[in-house]
């Protein structure tokens, strides 16, 4: 599958790969240089692989309330929260973004390699709510770096200053309809742009009005060293229905003052392992699915590794058992080898 | 350049200079990778039979095994790849070269592909 802008990153000389059945630019100048032009600058992003529901109708409210760990009941029209979906045993589905556009309209963002299993179980859940797929019709792109509503608002009416993060705003991009919102994936500021699908030139418009900001396109690999850095979760590498909410760092999304599938399991669950962060002594990488050991023992492994372009170190996540403490040194087998590495927050980096 | 250096079919590439042999791995290899982050060379003094894995190149995306392209005995490596990777996708000829080996057996060499060989070999792929 390919997204409205396949050809333009064929044009800027993308290295494409295959991601979950979509060919999508894995980076463009390099991930080492797309991740620092987003940390200093702004990068844009195709995100457009990913998945985008409506869901709408009078029992739209109460069809997500019971989706989703977190709760809408306090979210403003035109405000959006991260939330995971889990199962009956607590597992979670994906992680996915609710905004709000009205009191029951919302719109919710998925992670693309769950897009027909989303779509599957919020139908089975849907009650009267109706539910509609409009991914092919409105592309995203992600603009994103301590630049990036300068040079926003060279293209858009509103005014983004006035747009919180996690707020979405109907307005004009180079005078076509789009929404706005202030969300990404990267640990910076920026903002993601739903836009009409019949438009891909919104790319290269962009492109054009980012020259001055010192914008570059980013990739998909540089979209997982931000992310990484940022303690974000990675659906199917940090997250899966394997784990819940409470052995990835998302215990602040689960509201348990509320009820919702999966808070029965949840409640009645102790966690066996949690997600932590590492940073190996060495240089070597990290990679999804090493071991952990400890006390000679396997005891863990790694979810996500890579090199932080930022820290210049080699970092990652991994499970181990929930006694583990912050500062201790665990192994991590990488090839036929253990390397030293010591335990830390998952989050790596932050903006000032 | 590329006709004084042979390649193998997995992308390391060896020039004989004064009785030994220096190796690296190519620009196609290189490209494939990406950011180079981290290199594992090994000892001084180790010995390797030809396709023997003898170095572990991680780029942020994949770690790769390295063959040692000729049997031989390692005698030298290159130290500033430790602090600067990214040598060998700047420089994949050059700067980023990674071992000088003391060939077993000089027939080795005359086996492996020459430019021209390898050029085509990458372009099928």
């Amino acid at each position: 599958m390919r997204t409205p802008f396949y050809e333009l990153h064929k044009s800027l000389g993308a290295k494409i790969i295959d991601f979950h059945g979509w060919e999508m630019p894995l980076e463009y100048s390099g991930i080492i240089a797309e991740h620092g032009c987003v940390r200093n600058f702004v990068g844009l992003f195709d995100v457009s692989h990913m998945g985008r529901y409506q869901i709408t109708g009078t029992d739209a409210f109460e069809v997500v309330q019971n989706l989703i760990t977190n709760d809408i009941s306090k979210l403003d029209d035109n405000r959006g929260l991260y939330s995971p979906m889990c199962n009956e045993e607590g597992g979670i589905i994906d992680d996915i973004i609710v905004f709000r556009l009205a009191g029951e309209s919302f719109l919710v963002v998925v992670n693309a390699s769950n897009r027909q299993k989303d779509l599957q179980w919020i139908l089975e859940h849907a009650k009267s709510a109706n539910v509609e797929d409009v991914s092919e019709n409105i592309s995203l792109l992600a603009l994103q770096g301590p630049h990036a509503q300068q040079m926003l608002q060279k293209a858009v009416e509103f005014d983004l200053s006035q747009l919180k993060s996690f707020g979405i705003v109907d307005t004009k991009i180079f005078g076509a309809d789009c929404k706005i919102s202030r969300t990404g994936y990267t640990g910076e500021d920026g903002f993601e742009i739903f836009c009409d699908s019949a438009r891909p030139e919104i790319w290269t418009r962009l492109m054009q009005a980012g020259t001055e900001f010192g914008l570059k396109p980013a990739g998909l690999g540089a979209r997982d060293t931000l992310r990484l850095e940022a303690g974000l979760m990675l659906y199917g590498n940090d997250i899966d229905e394997s784990t819940t909410p409470f052995e990835a760092p998302l215990k602040w999304t689960v509201r348990l003052e509320k009820d919702f599938i999966g808070k029965t399991a949840l409640l009645n669950k102790k966690p066996a392992r949690k997600l932590v962060g590492f940073e190996v002594a060495e240089k070597r990488i990290a990679r999804h699915s090493n071991h952990v050991i400890i006390n000679g023992e396997k005891a863990g492994f790694v979810t996500s590794g890579s090199f932080s372009p930022t820290l210049k170190k080699s970092i990652g996540l991994c499970y181990v058992p929930p006694d583990v403490a912050i500062d201790q040194m665990i192994g991590i087998c990488i090839g036929a080898k253990i390397y030293n590495a010591k335990i830390c927050h998952t989050r790596f980096y932050k903006r000032n | 350049m590329l006709e004084e250096i042979k390649f193998t079919k997995e992308h390391e590439w060896a020039k004989l200079s004064g009785g030994f042999a220096i190796v690296g791995i190519s620009d196609f290899a290189q490209k494939q990778l990406g950011d180079i982050v981290s290199v594992e060379l090994p000892k001084v003094g180790s010995v390797f039979k030809q396709l023997q894995v003898m170095a572990i190149i991680d780029s942020i995306k994949a770690s790769s095994d390295i063959y040692c392209p000729l049997s031989g005995q390692i005698i030298e490596i290159n130290q500033n790849l430790h602090d600067h990777p990214e040598l060998i996708n700047q420089s994949p000829y050059d700067g980023g070269w990674m071992v000088k080996i003391k060939p077993a057996n000089k027939d080795e060499f005359d086996g492996l592909m020459t430019g021209t060989q390898y050029e085509e070999f990458v372009g099928q792929k």
